[in-house]
């Protein structure tokens, strides 16, 4: 990262973003920048409203006031598709795969929108559909190579052991060729191998795929071990952000997770 | 990738529904076909497309229409009714059979458009009760609905056919709850098998395409399928009038096996929805092999099985649970695939010896 050059506009830039549910404030001015290139953490004790959060940058929901400038452009407000094509992919907490499609079309669907023939195109068979399919083939096997996932490419989905149904989800993140990367705990449910091999796989993502990345996680060891900067929420407000050891030996942290 | 394997898979129906065409064919030459046979060929082949098309809805949108025989209905009145208007103008029947399929199947495509942009916005058992009133609405619809044609152009009435005030060259198509009659009967087993081998072609290629995966993608997961920016409605809509499409073209199909077209609760009622929503879930969710196979042997074997009177309906009953159980339970699904891995074990091992 240059640091030392004209400061570049950041990839994502959220200014006083509040939704409230009800009479409750799910997030109240939440506010972050995030480099380029940057492997940012949001945490936070559960409830805290950092999946909340996500729903907002992808549009899931609406905010009721702040601004979302991604690579300075607003996309406040926008719809998720919308969302998605101005960059920002992401995967679920609990895993949403397209169970029934194999894994080579989980990849190939989210390249719906790179990769065109139309509807009749298809129907007819004509030559551009087998020109784009075999291109979204060579593209998905590609991504799938780099989650060791190419051996299995014919497996359905949801037959895929629980750690390679979470890469899967992230290799189809990728797919849709995103600038911005939001994980929501991707390291939910694995066993401490799992786990230290999705952290070698997300900080490889971030060098070859020049991505940023912003994740959710509760695994501490994942956190401090990659992520850059954090931001930490407890009941929908910004507690603290900063560098990570700076933030993970803050006491208010400490104690918004273990209490007093 | 996928391609060779989907080839073959596709190339096993085609082959199937050509087989079946060349047996009938076979028999009918030598003299083997009995009239009761003949006369179910039509309505085998119009139930194989309806099946075919309403598993484009429930097994590759993954959504419960219990409406298609309204869709059904559309097509087969604008079908009847364009070939009835062109009579003087186009004395060809061929020709004008021909453009009936295709004005049949724009009709109810237009009204799956239309009826679905409201109703695909609901979910599961609501969607499926709204299916099922648009199909009687549309049903009661046309039986109350009289248009005629005299010299001074088209005219129509929900009354009766006197209420229209035609002049004495006046001519009542649609006569109500009587129909249209004297559509020439030209809907033949070669066309119901030529139309349905198009409903193939449309709805294979179409689930093995780009958007295909969209729609398969939203029935799996509608909220990951936003998230990477797949436009839900459109291809929910495309899908779902694809198949009203496709239900029309068989309605039109039917008018023209028939002289009388009513819109009666047999022909388009609820129950023949439910009846094509049988043999989608007996082939099996999103098979369209097995859609054509329920298809064919449940409307042929209550027919088939006349001569046994009383038997017919257990015997119709059984062959029902036997299906359920070869498609659907797991276990029977794990016998098949062991069963065809042998054989195909067996294959390449015939392969190597040689």
């Amino acid at each position: 990262m240059a640091t030392s050059e004209v400061k570049n506009t950041p990839m994502l830039e959220v200014k006083n973003l509040s939704i409230s549910f009800g009479g409750l404030k799910a997030v109240d001015s939440f506010n972050v920048v995030i480099e380029k290139g940057q492997l940012y953490g949001l945490i936070g004790p559960n409830g805290a409203g950092k999946t909340t959060v996500f729903n907002l940058l992808t549009g899931v929901y609406k905010p009721n006031t702040g601004t979302i400038l991604l690579d300075g452009e607003n996309i406040t407000g926008r719809k998720t598709i919308e969302i998605n094509q101005d960059g920002i992919a992401r995967t679920f907490q609990n895993i949403r795969l397209f169970k029934e499609l194999s894994v080579l079309d989980n990849v190939k669907t989210a390249l719906h929108n790179h990769h065109r023939y139309s509807t009749l195109e298809g129907i007819l068979r004509l030559p551009k559909f087998y020109k784009v399919e075999k291109e979204m083939d060579a593209r998905a096997l590609e991504l799938l190579k780099v989650f060791d996932l190419d051996q299995q490419w014919n497996y359905k989905a949801s037959n895929l052991p629980y750690g390679k149904q979470r890469k899967l989800e992230i290799a189809r993140a990728l797919a849709t060729d995103p600038k911005l990367l939001l994980l929501d705990e991707p390291a939910a449910g694995m066993n401490p191998n799992e786990t230290a091999e999705l952290m070698e796989t997300i900080r490889f993502v971030r060098d070859e795929f020049d991505m940023t990345i912003l994740l959710i996680e509760h695994d501490m060891k994942l956190v401090s071990g990659i992520c850059e900067k954090l931001t930490v929420l407890n009941f929908g407000q910004v507690l603290t952000q900063g560098d990570t050891s700076d933030v993970l030996n803050d006491k208010r942290v400490i104690t918004a997770y273990l209490g007093e | 990738m996928d391609a060779k394997r989907i080839r073959i898979q596709n190339g096993i129906t085609y082959g199937m529904v050509i087989a079946f065409w060349a047996v009938i064919q076979i028999m009918d030459k030598t003299g083997n076909l009995s009239s009761l046979l003949k006369g179910l060929l039509v309505p085998l082949c119009m139930y194989a497309i309806l099946a075919v098309s309403l598993n484009l809805t429930v097994g590759i949108l993954g959504e419960l229409s219990l409406g298609h025989a309204g869709f059904m209905c559309l097509g087969a009145f604008s079908g009847a009714f364009f070939t009835n208007c062109m009579e003087t103008a186009m004395p060809s029947v061929g020709l004008r059979f021909f453009l009936a399929l295709i004005l049949g199947a724009a009709v109810a495509g237009v009204f799956g458009l239309l009826i679905g942009i409201p109703v695909l916005r609901l979910k599961g058992d609501y969607l499926a009760i709204v299916t099922l009133a648009f199909g009687e609405i549309i049903k009661n619809l046309i039986n109350v609905m009289y248009i005629g044609r005299d010299a001074s152009g088209f005219h129509f009435s929900n009354k009766d056919a006197l209420s229209m005030g035609m002049d004495e060259t006046g001519v009542v198509i649609v006569k109500g709850a009587q129909g249209i009659t004297g559509t020439p009967r030209a809907a033949t087993f070669t066309i119901g098998i030529l139309l349905l081998l198009l409903t193939l072609f449309i709805v294979l290629n179409l689930m093995h395409s780009r958007t295909g995966r969209a729609i398969m993608s939203i029935r799996d997961n509608r909220i990951a399928a936003e998230s990477i920016g797949i436009n839900i409605t459109k291809y929910k809509l495309m899908a779902f009038s694809v198949s009203a499409a496709l239900a029309g073209m068989a309605g039109v199909l039917y008018a023209h096996s028939l002289s009388t077209l009513q819109a009666t609760s047999n022909n388009f009622g609820y129950n023949k929805s439910i009846l094509i929503l049988v043999f989608v879930v007996l082939g099996g969710l999103g098979n369209m092999r097995g859609s054509i196979i329920a298809a064919v042997v449940l409307t042929a074997l209550p027919e088939m099985l006349r001569g046994l009177n009383d038997y017919r309906m257990l015997i119709y009953a059984v062959v029902l649970i036997i299906m359920t159980i070869f498609n659907s339970s797991p276990k029977a699904i794990e016998m098949r695939s062991v069963v065809m891995d042998k054989i195909r074990h067996r294959k390449t091992a015939g392969k190597e010896a040689a």
